[in-house]
C-alpha cells in the first residue's frame, strides 16, 4: 500500500473541523477507509485533460430558456413558523436555547 | 393474485370508473405489507430473529390511518362524479429522504429520528394531487449513503424479496423492495450516483433517474446538490411513465428545476424502436475494481450471465427494427467513481453541516460545557459511520491546499464524462445514437454483510450508473431476466438530456416483446410464501 496521506494528526484536524466525538474503534475504521478512498481517487491524476476543459459545476447546461425567471425580491412570510420552531430541541420564550458559546482569543 | 399485484395504471382506471373502491385497493396493499414486510425499521437495536430474516422490512413509517382517510376522499370524489386524477387510488411509498408534512422524515438517521417536516416535498405533493395514496415512508441507506441500504440506522435494514439473505441494493432499497412485493405499486426514490437504478436492478423493478432538473428537488434532504435526482420506481414501464408524468416539471421552490415542458410520456410509449440507433460500449462490459492489498485499480470482464442478458436485450431491440451499434467508446467511464468520491463528498459535507442539534432533529441528552461540545457529542452520537466518512472526506478534498489537486480536477473530469455522452448522442457526430444500452450494475444482489464496511468496494458497485449523474442525463433500469442464482439482472438505457420519453419507449418495446417469457411470470419467493 502507498503511504497514508491521512495521518493520525491530519485525521484529528478533520475531526475537529467536522465537530465529531469519536470512539477509538470508529476513528481507526474511518481513517483506514479515508486512506483507501484517497488511493482510489489518485487515478484522477492520470487523466489527460486539455487546458481548455473547464470545471463543470453540474452536467446539464442551464441556458436562460431552461431556467426559471428570478422571483421578485420580496418578503414572503412563511406560513409554518410555529411548526418550524416546534422542532427545536429546547425553546424558551420563543428563543432557541443552546449551551454557552465558548469565547476564544484570536491571535 | 390480489390488487397488490395489479399495475398502477390498471388500479387508477378501476378506481376512476368506480368498479373498485380506493379503500378496497388500499386494504389489499396493507394486507400485503403485513404479510411480507415484517417489522418496520426502528432505531433501538434488537437482535435479528429467524422470522426477520425471511421478511423484507421495506418500511420505516407506515401511514395506515392517513392513507385510509385519503382513500375515502378519493372514493367520495368518484361518487360525486369528479376525476381524482391520473393516479386515482394508487398506493405509493416515498423514500424517507422526502419530507412529508406531519410525518416523520428521518433520512434513516438518528440525527433526524424525531424530525417531523413542516412541509411536503414537491414531487410527493404532485403525486398526492394526482390521486396517489401515501402508504408510508420506506428505508434507505443513512442519508442515502450506500449501495445496499445496510447503513440505515433503522433496523432491520431492507432485505431482497428474491432472496432475503441478499441486499436490496441502494440507496433506495426500501423503495425497490416495496414495489417488488406489491407494498405499493409505485415508489419515489432518489438517485445521486445510481440510487434508484441500482436497487431497481437488484430487486427486478423498473427505476428511472430523470435528467437533472426534470423533477424538483424541493423537500429532498440533500446529499449531493449537483447530482441528486428524484425519480420513479415501478413494476412495469407504463407505471414508471405514469409516475414520472406526475412528478416532473418546473417548480418555483427549486431554481434548478428546468422550465422544459413535460411531454405526454404515455402517448409516446407504444411507438416502438424502428430506426433507432442503440449503442453498446465495451467500457460498460468490464468491471473496474480497487485492490485493497496493492492499492491498484484492476479490470476484469463482467459476469457472463449479465453480459448474456444485455446482449439478449440488444438482440430483441434489433428484431424490432433498431440498429445496434457496437464498440462505442466511453473512455472516461472508469473515472466515474474516483470523481464521485470527490464531488459527492464535498457536497455532502457542505449539506451535513446544518445538522447540529440546535434548530431541529436530535440533540445529545447530557449537559454540555459549551456549544462546541454539544455539537461534537450530538454529531458524534447521531451520525452513523457513512455520513461521518463523507463529511471528513469532503473537508479534506476541499481544503485550500488540496482543492486544485482534487476538487477542481474532479469537476474537470466530470466535464469529460459529459463530453463522452455528448459525442455519442450528437446527431451530427460519428455515432448519432438515440440511446446507450448497458448493464445497470456489474453484479446481481450480493449477500447481506458481504461488502458492507468496505466503502471503496461498495462504491464501485455504482460504476455503470454514476457517470450518468456526473453528466446529468437520464438513465432507466429495467428487468432483463435472472442469473443462475435466480437473482434479477437489470439493463440500463441512457439518453441525451430530457429524453425520458424515448428511454421509456425503448423499454416498453422490450417489455412487450418479452411479455410471454417464463421469467416475466416469476414472483418474489417471499410473496409466493407469505403473500
Amino acid at each position: 500500500m502507498p503511504q497514508e496521506k491521512i495521518t493520525p494528526q491530519v485525521f484529528q484536524r478533520l475531526v475537529n473541523l467536522a465537530a465529531f466525538d469519536l470512539s477509538p474503534a470508529e476513528s481507526e475504521y474511518l481513517r483506514r477507509e479515508l486512506n483507501n478512498q484517497l488511493v482510489s481517487i489518485e487515478i484522477l491524476e492520470s487523466i489527460s485533460i486539455d487546458a481548455e476543459v473547464e470545471a463543470a459545476a453540474h452536467g446539464v447546461p442551464y441556458p436562460p430558456e431552461r431556467s426559471p425567471a428570478f422571483r421578485a425580491d420580496e418578503w414572503i412570510t412563511d406560513p409554518h413558523r410555529a411548526d418550524i420552531l416546534a422542532q427545536a430541541p429546547e425553546m424558551e420564550d420563543g428563543y432557541i436555547v443552546v449551551p454557552d458559546i465558548a469565547q476564544e482569543e484570536l491571535e | 393474485m390480489t390488487f397488490a399485484d395489479t399495475s398502477a395504471h390498471k388500479i387508477a382506471r378501476l378506481v376512476r370508473s368506480g368498479k373498485v373502491s380506493a379503500v378496497e385497493i388500499l386494504e389489499s396493499h396493507l394486507e400485503r405489507v403485513k404479510a411480507v414486510d415484517g417489522r418496520s425499521g426502528v432505531l433501538e437495536p434488537s437482535p435479528i430473529t429467524a422470522e426477520d430474516k425471511e421478511k423484507v422490512h421495506a418500511f420505516i413509517t407506515l401511514t395506515e390511518e392517513s392513507a385510509r382517510a385519503q382513500a375515502q376522499e378519493i372514493d367520495a370524489m368518484v361518487a360525486n362524479g369528479e376525476n381524482p386524477g391520473p393516479l386515482a387510488g394508487v398506493p405509493f411509498t416515498a423514500k424517507d429522504i422526502f419530507t412529508v408534512k406531519g410525518v416523520p422524515s428521518t433520512a434513516a438517521s438518528k440525527i433526524l429520528s424525531n424530525y417531523r417536516a413542516p412541509y411536503t416535498a414537491t414531487a410527493v405533493q404532485r403525486v398526492l394531487d394526482a390521486g396517489g395514496i401515501l402508504l408510508g415512508k420506506v428505508n434507505l441507506d443513512e442519508f442515502t449513503y450506500g449501495s445496499s441500504s445496510e447503513s440505515s440506522a433503522f433496523k432491520p435494514a431492507p432485505r431482497n424479496p428474491w432472496d432475503t439473505s441478499k441486499v436490496t441494493g441502494g440507496s433506495s432499497g426500501g423503495s425497490a423492495a416495496a414495489v417488488a412485493v406489491g407494498a405499493g405499486a409505485l415508489s419515489l426514490g432518489t438517485d445521486t450516483g445510481g440510487s434508484i437504478r441500482h436497487p431497481a436492478s437488484f430487486c427486478g423493478t423498473v427505476g428511472m433517474k430523470p435528467t437533472y432538473g426534470r423533477v424538483s428537488r424541493y423537500g429532498l434532504i440533500a446529499f449531493g446538490s449537483s447530482l441528486d435526482c428524484p425519480g420513479p420506481l415501478a413494476r412495469n414501464v407504463t407505471d414508471a411513465a405514469l409516475l414520472l408524468q406526475a412528478m416532473a416539471g418546473p417548480d418555483r421552490h427549486d431554481s434548478t428545476a428546468a422550465t422544459v415542458p413535460v411531454p405526454d410520456y404515455l402517448a409516446e410509449l407504444e411507438k416502438g424502436v424502428r430506426g433507432m440507433r442503440i449503442g453498446l460500449s465495451p467500457d460498460f462490459f468490464r468491471v473496474t475494481y480497487f485492490d485493497a492489498d496493492t492499492g491498484e485499480i484492476r479490470e476484469r470482464a463482467i459476469p457472463e450471465d449479465i453480459k448474456a442478458a444485455i446482449e439478449s436485450v440488444a438482440g430483441y431491440l434489433a428484431q424490432l427494427g433498431a440498429d445496434i451499434i457496437t464498440d462505442i467508446p466511453m473512455p472516461h467511464t472508469k473515472y466515474g467513481i474516483p470523481t464521485y468520491f470527490v464531488i459527492s463528498r464535498v457536497e455532502a459535507s457542505s449539506n451535513l453541516h446544518r445538522f447540529d442539534g440546535v434548530k431541529y432533529g436530535y440533540r445529545a441528552e447530557q449537559s454540555f460545557a459549551d456549544l462546541r461540545e454539544m455539537y461534537r457529542l450530538t454529531r458524534g452520537e447521531a451520525f452513523g459511520e457513512q455520513p461521518k466518512l463523507r463529511i471528513l472526506m469532503g473537508i479534506y478534498v476541499s481544503a485550500a491546499q488540496f482543492q486544485k489537486q482534487y476538487y477542481q480536477l474532479a469537476l474537470r473530469a466530470r466535464a469529460l464524462m459529459r463530453q463522452d455522452f455528448e459525442t455519442i448522442f450528437d446527431p451530427a457526430g460519428d455515432y448519432k445514437l438515440d440511446a446507450l444500452l448497458t448493464p445497470t450494475v456489474p453484479s446481481t444482489a450480493f449477500p447481506i454483510g458481504g461488502v458492507y464496511g468496505d466503502t471503496v468496494l461498495m462504491q464501485y458497485s455504482d460504476q455503470f450508473t454514476v457517470t450518468t449523474n456526473h453528466a446529468g442525463i437520464p438513465g432507466l433500469s429495467i428487468p432483463a431476466g435472472f442469473d443462475g442464482n435466480a437473482l434479477p439482472i437489470g439493463a440500463q438505457l441512457l439518453g441525451p438530456d430530457f429524453t425520458e420519453g424515448r428511454l421509456l419507449r425503448i423499454a416498453r418495446a422490450y417489455e412487450c416483446v418479452t411479455e410471454h417469457e417464463a421469467w416475466r411470470a416469476k414472483r418474489p419467493p417471499v410473496v409466493e410464501k407469505y403473500g
